[in-house]
């Protein structure tokens, strides 16, 4: 597996062969609260870096989650319907929303490793 | 812990004149009723084999326990009728019995909106006589009564705006919306199709004349704007951004939520506007009913007045007369937009309404905006040296604060407001605009008298002392003194339950 | 002034509390151009006595169905409401109360709210109900746009059996949408058949039962016929106690169910306001529009109730809400439930069949006027009569006559000439045996 990508819209993204497996951060499990509902995409959707891919809500707010790079949508967390609660538990972890299997790889590069989006986040106040 | 905190040390688990009550669906006896019907005389029936024959599953009560379950219901709600509603934006004042009672007349409230015309000319000139009162108060040329409510309202008068935009050949593509705008004017302008552009506040708390001016342009169909706005504050460029907003072709709405300020006083026609809608339930009186029913008539100038929905009424030969239909001019509705709702419009709170604006009268009226005002500003100068005011006064009719004298404390903007309710008062409007950190809008309405003002400035210093001096788990366990305390908004979202369901061994029976 | 608790002094010595001369003072933000100067032509204030005697003069001026028979229906109905829904509704905490965002201090409102979500899942055979809409015509216009985000599709197919209003308005509000309407043509027989208009573009078929024209359907064919296009099946109600009597749209395959609740606690009023009835399945609970009720605990552990899965609203999703809509039609609703929660099974069913039994009645009787059709089979307390002569002018005479005999088609299809003759008549428990004659009577003096 390789390591971890993060947009600037809290997404993080992680490569396994062709497979990105992506959720929100735990910045952005934070700035939320309570998750309360996760609206995941259909499978088999084709997703285009940057488009609304899901949505996440807690009671007060609900917020698009934006597919970080293209492809298809292989595989959604169906864990999440009947607890969205693991977004808060395990956001870089059990707490995953979709995988996709991508379109073109190099879309990675854009993406910011672990230490720039901590720089990003720290800046974000 | 949850079985010792939750018995207030009675059997019953009442507390005095507060009475613990189950739903009716826990209560009565299958197959009883509060009503007496005749037995129905038998006939063959022609219901063509689509007979309903399941249990409904609704539940048998007599009429003194369905009395009783909603009296006691009733006693665990806040109300104007009963203390101060300082919620800004929402303008809770008094509701005139006069006003249910004539609503209630045989005359009008059993008419059936579908009469022959000549049956309903006294409800027609009614319905007539309003719509002069809001149009003198608003300087408009027209009104649309018809919207069921504020929202209704505004997506009416958007429509006008996109209709006459698209009869000059070009829909055009954006709105700008303010930020500090009310949830509906963004919805509003989506369902119509528009893209939305936010617009900054400046630093004194109204929209930015530069900002309006940098976002305009030929693809730009209009702006939606409330005055005064969510922050209390009248638009003091409106006349200025009106006219950049006009040069470029495109339309001036303004919410008008907050019409209780200037009523009287101002005239939104003499400030530019094209549409507006008015809250009858805000600024005429007619009650809130624990959230609808409202109405929402929007005036509009004379150019999107061809555009206005179906029905409306007219001057006939003979009397009054409903157009319910396109016709073939524009005074019998050739470019009408349709449609809103079933019939003609809020009727019922046309009545009230209209009885309220008679009672007050246009000098009354005027009145009422400057007791609104002064009433607001009265708040301001008592608060002002504790709270954290976040732009400088005059304010008109709400006045608006943030969490800035909260900080360090540990209390937030809702643990104050849930000790305003500890103390007798219903908290003050929360959380928005969104323009300011933890914002607390309070908005007193004329009806309030002075002493009333008096108690809750000194309630509200007093709490603000205690926010400061420490004393934070009393503001995180308030309120203490209601019938529920906080509840668990989380766990009723994750997992809801959005209806009472038999017990399963009652439902296999 | 009766409505204003402030004197002068309290004016007074409120400016000089905040330290300035005039009111004027107070409004210097209002631009100078733009200030009121010249008295407004209205009248000045007048006493409670003065305004009642304006607007019972009004009143005095109508023919009121309550001293008429009236046969009246057409999306609106004449029912008998017991007086304690109009005592309890104008209880003052719940008369004056605001929407309970706050709901530590709003516990009434949220209890009889999510008792009225019970009520209207129950009767419509559904699984969930929200805590209202305006009204039935726009409750269903806001079905079929919920009908459009659920499936993705654009086509909308409304029955020739569906309420002209309800027809007109699920358009407008669809009108700056890419929405396309594919509209039968009105149904009098009750014979459509909808399912060649269905493709797998289709997102939702609106129906209605007891229909229009009065006539009753097993939507169960169509419900088939949808399902297997994946199309979503709306059938709206405009007369709910009709549930009491006729098999309910949820047993039928309905997945959303619009009505409008007048019937039940609420007065004709003239045609508003009224309130709203949505109910649909579980599984398109997030894409409901409106407000909803749902069930949780305090911090002690008690029962109780608050406003939820408010993320779909407008005030939290802003342009990207399911509906613009903000109110409900709260008042309404609890006349609505405190109806319903009197009569119960036993009461709604007694009363569905007696509206059926003195309709029947009703039919036979005006058939037998010579110049008279009844043009239904089947239905429920409301059918259509095809007359000899033109049904508006005939409406017009009967009420001249004192008898408030049905609704012209014609003031809905005002250009199908074809339709011209047809009259709907609606019959309830309040209409008697006399009524019944009074109408017939006229009816054939007239014909």
């Amino acid at each position: 597996m390789s390591e971890m990508k993060f947009s600037d819209e809290h997404e993080w993204i992680r490569l396994d062969g062709d497979i990105g497996t992506v959720g929100i951060t735990d910045y952005a499990q934070e700035q939320l609260g309570d998750v309360v509902y996760v609206e995941l995409p259909e499978i088999g959707k084709q997703v285009k870096s940057g488009d609304e891919m899901a949505v996440v809500e807690s009671v007060k707010a609900a917020s698009e989650v934006y597919a970080p790079v293209s492809g298809e949508v292989t595989e959604v967390n169906e864990t999440l319907s009947d607890a969205p609660e693991t977004v808060n538990a395990d956001a870089l972890g059990a707490g995953w929303f979709v995988k996709i299997r991508l379109g073109d790889p190099s879309e990675l590069d854009k993406l910011m490793d672990e230490a720039a989006y901590s720089a990003f986040t720290a800046g974000l106040g | 812990m949850a079985a010792t905190s939750r018995t207030p040390g009675t059997i019953t688990g009442n507390r005095g004149l507060q009475i613990e009550e189950p739903l009716i669906f826990e209560q009565g006896t299958a197959g009883r009723t509060g009503v007496d019907l005749a037995e129905p005389v038998p006939r063959e029936d022609r219901l063509g084999g689509l007979a309903r024959e399941g249990e409904i599953g609704l539940p048998g009560l007599s009429e003194p326990e369905v009395m009783r379950h909603f009296m006691r219901l009733s006693q665990k709600n806040f109300a104007i009728d009963s203390g101060f509603y300082p919620l800004g934006s929402c303008t809770m004042k008094h509701n005139p019995r006069l006003n249910e009672r004539l609503a209630r007349l045989p005359g009008l409230a059993d008419l059936h909106p579908m009469q022959p015309e000549a049956t309903v000319q006294g409800a027609l000139e009614l319905i007539d006589s309003l719509a002069r009162w809001l149009k003198v108060l608003t300087g408009m040329e027209a009104v649309a009564l018809s919207p069921a409510a504020g929202a209704q309202g505004e997506l009416c008068g958007m429509m006008c705006i996109r209709a006459a935009l698209e009869a000059k050949g070009d829909a055009r593509r954006r709105v700008l919306v303010p930020e500090s705008a009310h949830g509906t004017n963004p919805a509003t302008a989506a369902a119509c199709g528009y893209d939305i552009d936010a617009v900054a506040n400046n630093a004194r708390g109204r929209v930015d004349l530069a900002a309006v001016k940098a976002k305009l342009g030929d693809d730009v169909a209009g702006i939606m704007l409330t005055n005064p706005n969510t922050c209390g504050l009248f638009e003091d460029e409106i006349l200025e951004i009106a006219e950049a907003v006009h040069e470029v072709g495109a339309y001036f709405y303004c919410d008008g939520a907050n019409f209780n300020a200037i009523v009287g006083k101002v005239r939104p026609g003499d400030l530019g506007i094209d549409a507006m809608h008015l809250n009858l339930h805000k600024t005429f009186s007619t009650p809130h009913g624990g959230g609808g029913p409202g109405s929402g008539p929007v005036v509009l100038s004379g150019g999107l007045a061809p555009f206005a929905p179906l029905p409306f009424v007219v001057h006939g030969k003979e009397g009054f007369r409903l157009v319910e239909h396109r016709g073939r001019s524009e005074d019998e509705g050739l470019s009408a937009i349709g449609r809103l709702k079933g019939f003609h419009g809020q009727m019922g709170m046309f009545v009230r309404a209209l009885a309220y604006m008679m009672s007050h009268g246009a000098d009354g009226l005027r009145q009422v905006a400057e007791d609104a005002v002064l009433n607001a500003n009265y708040l301001l100068a008592g608060l002002k040296d504790v709270l954290t005011v976040s732009y400088p006064g005059p304010c008109m009719h709400e006045v608006l604060f943030d969490d800035g004298f909260l900080e360090d404390t540990g209390v937030s903007t809702l643990d104050f407001a849930k000790a305003l309710i500890d103390e007798g008062f219903h908290p003050t409007t929360i959380y928005f605009p969104l323009v300011v950190h933890g914002a607390m809008l309070m908005e007193p309405t004329e009806t309030e008298s002075k002493a009333s003002l008096d108690q809750f400035i000194a309630t509200v210093r007093g709490l603000a002392a205690g926010a400061r001096s420490g004393d934070a788990a009393k503001f995180h366990d308030a309120p203490k003194l209601t019938p529920r305390r906080r509840l668990d908004e989380t766990g009723a979202a994750r997992h809801p339950v959005l209806r009472w369901r038999p017990a399963p061994d009652k439902a296999a029976e | 002034m009766r409505y204003l608790p402030l004197t002068d002094n309290d004016r007074q010595a409120m400016l000089a509390a905040i330290g300035v001369t005039s009111i004027e003072d107070l409004f210097a933000d209002v631009p100078a151009a733009a200030r009121l100067e010249a008295p407004l032509d209205l009248p000045d204030h007048a006493g409670e006595m003065e305004v009642e005697r304006a607007i019972a003069g009004l009143a005095a001026r109508n023919l009121s169905p309550a001293t008429a028979p009236s046969f009246l229906g057409a999306g609106a109905y004449r029912h008998h409401l017991p007086a304690t829904v109009d005592y309890l509704i104008q209880r003052g905490e719940f008369l004056t109360s605001y929407t309970p965002y706050q709901p530590e201090v709003s516990q009434g409102t949220l209890q009889y709210l999510f008792e009225f979500q019970t009520q209207v899942a129950l009767l419509t055979a559904m699984d969930v109900a929200n805590a209202s809409m305006y009204d039935g015509a726009s409750a269903c216009a806001e079905a079929v746009m919920m009908a459009r985000r659920i499936t993705g599709r654009n086509k909308v197919v409304l029955s020739g059996g569906l309420h002209p209003h309800y027809r007109e308005t699920a358009a407008t509000f669809a009108r700056y949408s890419n929405a396309e309407f594919a509209a039968a043509p009105p149904d009098v027989e009750g014979v459509e058949d909808l399912g060649a208009m269905i493709d797998g573009e289709t997102a939702c078929v609106v129906v209605q039962n007891p229909a229009f024209f009065g006539h009753l359907g097993d939507l169960a064919p169509l419900a088939a016929r949808c399902a297997e296009s994946g199309a979503i099946m709306i059938v709206a109600v405009t007369e709910v106690v009709s549930l009491g009597a006729v098999r309910p749209p949820g047993e039928m395959g309905a997945d959303i169910v619009v009505a409008e609740g007048q019937s039940l606690g609420n007065p004709l009023g003239f045609g508003g306001p009224y309130v709203g009835l949505l109910a649909t399945r579980d599984k398109h609970v997030r894409q409901m529009p409106g407000r909803i009720v749902g069930e949780t605990t305090d911090v002690d552990g008690r029962r109780g109730w608050v406003l939820t899965l408010s993320t779909r609203e407008q005030h939290i999703r802003r342009d990207k809400a399911t509906s613009n809509i903000c109110t409900n039609s709260g008042l309404c609703a609890l006349a609505f439930t405190v109806h319903l929660a009197l009569l119960g099974s036993a009461g709604l069913k007694r009363l569905a069949a007696i509206n059926h039994s003195v309709a029947v009645r009703a039919a036979d009787v005006l058939g037998a006027v010579p110049g008279v059709e009844v043009l239904n089979d089947t239905f429920f307390n409301e059918f259509t009569l095809r007359l000899s002569k033109p049904a508006g002018a005939v409406a017009d005479k009967l009420a001249q006559r004192g008898v408030l005999g049905g609704v012209p088609v014609s003031r809905f299809y005002p250009r199908e000439s074809e339709l011209a003759n047809l009259l709907l008549v609606a019959v309830s428990e309040t209409n008697s045996e006399a009524d019944i004659a009074a109408f017939a009577g006229a009816l054939e003096a007239l014909l």
